[in-house]
Formats: C-alpha cells, structure tokens, sequence
C-alpha cells in the first residue's frame, strides 16, 4: 500500500492530523509511515522534560516548529519540590538553537529559564514568534529585553504567573519602533512599573493585539489610553482597579469600556475599588471569562457585578462570593461551564465568609454545563458531594480543597468516602479529581472500581493503608499523573504495582510511608522508570533500609537518569543501589 | 508480567497495619478521629524537615495560624491578597531619626503628632536640643539645629515646607542638622 501512494500524498494526507495521539498512530503502522510523519512533524509537546533528551527528539523530529515543556512536578506550585530541584530549559534551548533555526514557538511551564537562556532563543530563531512562561522562575526583566529587542516578528509573550527578577520595567521599550506584529502580550505577573508612554504606544501601533494582560502597576486612570487605542481587544487584564473617586475618571473608564465589542474577557481587579465596577456593565453581557481571583471585593458589589455577566462561561473568584452569590451565579449564568472559588484567607481555620458546600450545590443544580470545579471551603458533607454528582455527571475535572486536612462529613461526622464516591460513579467522563477532608481506604475502592477515564488523581491526608493505593494503581486503567502528600502509602502497593508506573507520566508521593529499601528495589527492578528519592535531611542510606524516605518522585523516561540532580536527589539504579549497599558494607565508593 | 512480588486479588495487607509516621512512633488512628492542624504539623514536620522551599514573595503567615507545608494547596501569589486585619490607619507610621553626631538613630512614630509644633517638641525633647522658629523665608535661621527630612524621591528637605498631610506621607526619614549646615536648605535659596 506505501507503494501505491507517493510520499507527498501521504504526507499532505498527515498535515490534517493535528493531536499527537493521531500522528503517534499513524507512526506506528509501517516503516514508511514513520519516516513520511516523523520528518513531517512540526509540534512536539513533551509532559516532562527528563522523559527523553533533546538528541533523542531531535534524532526522530527533524524540523520541528513548535515546543511545548514541562518541568517541575506540579506539586512544586505548592512549595514542595525543594529549590534548586531541576527543570532547566537549557540544555534544550542550546540543543535547538542548532537543530531548529526555523523554531517558531516555545511554551514551558513550571521551568528553570534564564536571562542567558531568553538572549539565545532571541537570537538563535529567526521566525520566533510565540514563547509562552508559565510558572517559571530564574530570569529578570533583562532577559526580556532581548525577546523584545531581537524577536522581529513577536506575536506572544506570556510571562504567566513566573517569578520574575523585576530589575525594572525598561525593558518593554526595547520593542523596536517598527514591531506591530504583537497579538498577545501578558505581564501581570511582573512587580515594577513599565513605562506607560512605551507601552501606550506599543499597543496603538499593533493593530492585531487581541490580548493584553497589565501588571498591577498600572494605573486605573490610565486604561483608558490603552483601551482606546486597542478597541479590537478580546481579552484585557487590568493593572489595580483602584483610584480615588472622581466622576471624570469614572465617565473616561466607562467610554473606553463602550468602545471595546469584542471584549469577552476580563482579569486583574487588584485593590478593586467597588464603585469602578459598574463602568464595566457595558461588556459584562459579552464578557464569556472573568477572572475576580485577586479582587477583594464583597457583596453585595461582587455579586452584582458577576450577575451582569450572563453569558459567563468561565469564573474564577474569591470565597467573598459566598452561598448567596453563587446562587445568584447559578440563576443568571446558565451557561457556566467552569467555577474555581478561591480562598480570601487560607490561614484562618475560622474564616469569616459564608462559603459552604450549600454553593457549590446551588451551581451544580443550576448550571447544565458545569464541568470543571476547583473549590475550597470549610465544610462539606456526603450530601452535597451526591448532590452534585447526581446533578452534574458531565463533570469532568472535580477538585474540591476542604481546608482543614481530614475534616469528616460536618453533619454527620463519618469519612466523606460515599460522596467522593458518588462523584466518580456518576461522572463517568472524569479526567481529573482532587480529593480531601476525612477518607478511608474505602473512597479508594470506589475510585478504583469506577474512575476509569481518570488522568490525574491528586491525594492529600487520606487512606488507611496501603490497600488505598493499591486500589488506585490498579484499577485507574487511565491514569498519567499520581500525586500524594501524608498518606500511610507504603511499599507493598508501590511494588506490587510497579509495572504500573510505565503506563504513567509521574508519581509524586511526599511525607508518606514508603522504605529507602523499596526505592532502591524498585528503582533496580524498573530500568525504564527513574525513581528519584528527594532527601533534605541528608543522604537515604544514612538510616535502616526500611526508613521512610522524604518524598519520592518516579517518572517513565528513555533518557536514563538525570545528571542534573542536586545533591538532595538520589536516582535508585542499579549502579547507585549497588553504590549504596557497599557504603553500607563499609567499602569506599 | 506481574509487579515485582506477585499477589493474589486480594492484597492482605490489612495485617500489617501500616500507620501513618516514622517506624517506632506510636500512633493511633482511629477512623474518625478528627486531627487538629498542630498535631498534623507536628507529624509533617517530623516527615518533612523543616527545611523546605524558601518562602516565595516573603509570604509570611502569623505564627498563631496552623502552618502544614504547602498546604491549603494555594499558589504563593494568592496567599497575600487580603492586607492582613491590621488596616492601614492601625499601623504606625515609623521614620528613624538621626542628628549629626549622634553616636545612635532613633525612631519616632509620625502618626502620634498632629502637626509640625508637637513633632518639633518631641524631637527636642528626645534630643535634648532647641531647634527654634520656622519661617518660610529663613528657614530654621538662627537656631542651633535645623530639621530635615528625607522624601521619597531620596531628595534632602526642610522641615515646615509643606502641608502637614503631605509631609507624612512623603517623609522617608528625618535628620537634624546643624545650624550652621543647614544654611542653604531655606526656601529662599
């Protein structure tokens, strides 16, 4: 049959397969298909960095355009993976900067990227027009000027929410007067000042920018300058949303606001003065995605605000909503299709906002489309959580935070295991599902026996034993990611699952039960898997075998193991298990 | 193939009743015993270390809140959002103090004075010195001692220039000078 159709056709036939998993397929049906789609690939997205090397990808994929890396374990957005861990972007940027000198497009999210790191991609690609940071750390403000000075054709730059080094903001009028290519520009996450005439006039010279996102810096009063010169704006993120009250700062809000059809969505709102709130009511009927998360606004302002908004499909806001707002959310945005409420004051064990389970029910009966929910609260019962499952089985990312770790059902004090249950027996279509409060080994059983589409699975004080565990390794046919935190998961469920763990991108498990002795086995027994052991405390083997070790990250790769680890991180193979078992015996190393 | 050790369906690992801590400890875990947040960071800490991550953007959580690493599982660019309960009118507002000479600074509160006579009296109090009358025109001409201020642009400024509110809110730190160097501050230069 390869006989029968020439490369070329064969190859147009593959430029309409887009998704990875299509063109995986195609690749696997004969040696011609492999080359024809191989040399034909044009993006790459790699889930982790140390899965396989940049000479391995670029051996296979000869003329790439586009990549996409993750990093760091995601646990590591919660201050869990130490510093200095890895995640470098380095050695793939120097990789390419000879392999691809037609790259176009580089996202990276949770990655180590430097100043040097930013100055070679600027100056190695030639046609580079998109790079995309999210949750990145380790550059300043300065590698940024050399994305803006030498990137000819810049459409994208997303800093996300990196930690960025703020130097300073003169780094945005290194944007060469003659750059008008820009179509989206996010900054929020930077600290100090830009230069607003810069920046006004890099906005009213890029007729095709479609989203700018401030950083807080930026004044109310000066919006208005931007908004006029960028009518066409789908998405606009606002500096602080605060000035003091002037009628005439208010009117010019309000007209620009007027001027923007296209706007469909809205973030930033730091400092957020309530009475600015309705010079936005013009576009609150378009507006599709609203993001309150930093606004400290409260009701009745906020409730009323968000009620304008009756084509919400997307909202994320803090627990000043309260029960009361989402009730009002659930009545007047029928189309809301995400939620995530965010906690105003993570700390206080009390909280003082009415935000309990009865909104979170009052969403998912009023609003059909509802499918992903990310959630915290102080209480919840088994009730609510049925509720919801028998009210939303199209959910399909659930991930609910009760802030006190183990807290039972508030109404009847038993382990919320029947609710979470409920949730992945009926949401038959669940991808993703965070988990808390009080829960056994039982919640693990039903997750196993139903969770069948599930990808990632994030675990946090829960379980008895390690049958938990085994439940889940077994039973998730699905399953990519696996993350757990201060569970009693040991080694008899890890082991007896080991094979499992190729079937997956990554474990994370961290203040667990799980023995130095079985990571050791573990990592000898599974040469296709690096089990690395992260140990503050000092080296593993400086206790019995059968001592917990801290934190425990395994992931599949072909690489082999890292040879970036700090001196925190041990890879169990069979070389450094045999090394740690003749330090043991006494011999040097 | 099987996982490393091959079991049956059932795992029976019931008998060995792991519990949740270190090998030796002795733990009980009840099923529906609610744990505290202390306790539970008394057992993260033993399992974690101290050590961990350096805190990012200097979060700082109040030492009487529950503290477990990393959790609630908030990004650290949420955690601050809400100024804490003290509002901007509860704290001081606190400049040092420095006279020429003076072997040590000292600091003064602003907001306890309502304008520049009691500041003024208090600063001579605290240094045991005269600084005499302002006048637009001379200054602190004639006194032994003339007081500036630093503001926020870094630029050295006469005490008595401008509207007591502004001169809050724009004083970074003060510093008594000697009469005879603060000629040249006065407003008439």
């Amino acid at each position: 049959m390869a006989q029968s159709f020439p490369e070329d056709v064969l190859e147009h036939v593959f430029s309409f397969l887009n998704h990875d998993r299509d063109r995986n397929a195609v690749s696997l049906v004969c040696k011609s298909w492999y080359d024809i789609e191989r040399l034909s690939r044009r993006r790459i997205f790699i889930g982790n960095c140390y899965a396989v090397s940049p000479e391995i990808v670029i051996r296979r994929f000869p003329d790439v355009r586009a990549v996409e890396l993750k990093g760091k374990p995601h646990f590591a957005d919660f201050n869990l993976v130490p510093e200095g861990w890895g995640g470098y972007v380095y050695p793939w940027v120097v990789s390419m900067a000879g392999a691809y000198p037609w790259l176009e497009e580089i996202k990276l999210k949770r990655m180590v990227v430097t100043d040097e790191n930013l100055e070679l991609i600027s100056k190695s690609f030639k046609n580079f027009t998109v790079l995309v940071l999210l949750s990145c750390e380790g550059f300043t403000t300065d590698g940024l000027a050399y994305i803006a000075a030498n990137c000819r054709n810049l459409r994208e730059l997303d800093l996300g929410e990196s930690e960025v080094e703020d130097l300073s903001g003169h780094w945005l009028s290194h944007f060469p007067d003659n750059c008008t290519s820009l179509v989206s520009l996010n900054i929020s996450c930077l600290g100090s000042e830009v230069s607003f005439s810069a920046l006004e006039r890099l906005v009213a010279r890029c007729p095709n920018l479609k989203t700018l996102r401030l950083n807080r810096a930026v004044p109310l009063e000066k919006l208005p300058n931007l908004l006029c010169r960028a009518p066409q704006l789908v998405e606009l993120g606002t500096g602080a949303y605060s000035a003091e009250i002037q009628s005439d700062i208010f009117s010019n809000l309000s007209e620009a606001f007027l001027g923007c059809k296209q706007l469909k969505g809205l973030s930033g709102f730091w400092d957020v003065v309530p009475a600015y709130l309705p010079a936005m009511y013009s576009v609150c009927s378009q507006i599709t995605s609203l993001n309150l998360s930093y606004a400290t606004a409260q009701n009745p302002d906020l409730v009323q605000f968000v009620s304008q908004c009756g084509n919400l499909q997307r909202l994320w806001v803090l627990d000043y909503i309260e029960d009361v707002g989402l009730e009002a959310l659930a009545a007047a945005c029928k189309d809301l299709q995400e939620l995530r409420v965010f906690p105003s004051d993570p700390y206080d064990a009390e909280g003082n906002v009415t935000l309990t389970e009865q909104g979170l029910v009052a969403v998912s009966e009023g609003c059909p489309k509802l499918q992903s929910v990310l959630y915290f609260c102080r209480q919840m019962s088994n009730a609510a959580l049925v509720a919801i499952a028998r009210n939303r089985p199209n959910m399909i990312r659930f991930r609910l935070c009760i802030i006190e770790p183990r807290a039972p059902d508030y109404l009847t004090l038993e382990p919320l295991d029947a609710g979470f249950g409920a949730i992945v027996e009926n949401c038959k279509e669940l991808l993703r599902l965070s988990m808390s409060g009080l829960l056994t080994d039982r919640v693990f059983e039903y997750i196993g026996t139903h969770a069948k589409k599930l990808e990632m699975l994030s675990i946090a004080f829960a379980g008895d034993s390690d049958l938990g565990l085994h439940h889940v390794l077994s039973g998730c046919e699905s399953l990519r990611k696996l993350e757990i935190r201060d569970c009693p998961f040991g080694d008899k469920a890890l082991l007896a699952n080991a094979t499992k763990l190729e079937t997956m991108r990554s474990l994370w498990m961290s203040s667990c039960s799980v023995s130095f002795g079985a990571c050791k086995l573990l990592g000898q027994k599974m040469p296709r898997l690096n089990v690395e052991v992260i140990n503050e405390r000092g080296p593993p083997d400086s206790g019995p075998e059968d001592c917990p070790v801290e934190k425990l990250y395994v992931y599949r790769t072909i690489a082999g193991p890292r040879v970036d680890m700090p001196g925190f991180v041990w890879t169990m193979d069979e070389r450094v298990s045999s090394r740690f078992s003749r330090a043991t015996e006494g011999h040097g190393d | 193939m099987e996982g490393v050790m091959s079991h049956g369906n059932d795992l029976n690992l019931k008998a060995t009743e792991l519990r949740l801590g270190l090998p030796g400890t002795d733990e009980s875990t009840s099923k529906n015993n609610k744990r505290t947040a202390n306790e539970l960071v008394k057992n993260s800490e033993l399992l974690n270390g101290k050590s961990d991550a350096k805190a990012r953007d200097g979060e700082t959580v109040p030492a009487s809140k529950s503290q477990i690493v990393g959790w609630p599982p908030v990004r650290s660019f949420r955690k601050n959002i809400v100024q804490p309960k003290k509002t901007e009118a509860e704290t001081g507002n606190f400049v040092k103090v420095s006279m020429d000479g003076a072997p040590y600074l000292r600091k003064i509160d602003l907001k306890i004075y309502k304008g520049y006579q009691e500041l003024l009296k208090a600063l001579e109090n605290m240094f045991k010195l005269t600084i005499g009358e302002y006048s637009e025109r001379e200054g602190y001409k004639g006194s032994e001692y003339a007081p500036a201020y630093e503001d926020k642009d870094g630029d050295l400024m006469l005490v008595g220039d401008v509207p007591w509110d502004m001169f809050m809110s724009t004083c970074k730190r003060l510093r008594i000078m000697k009469g005879s160097e603060a000629t040249g501050l006065g407003s008439g230069v």
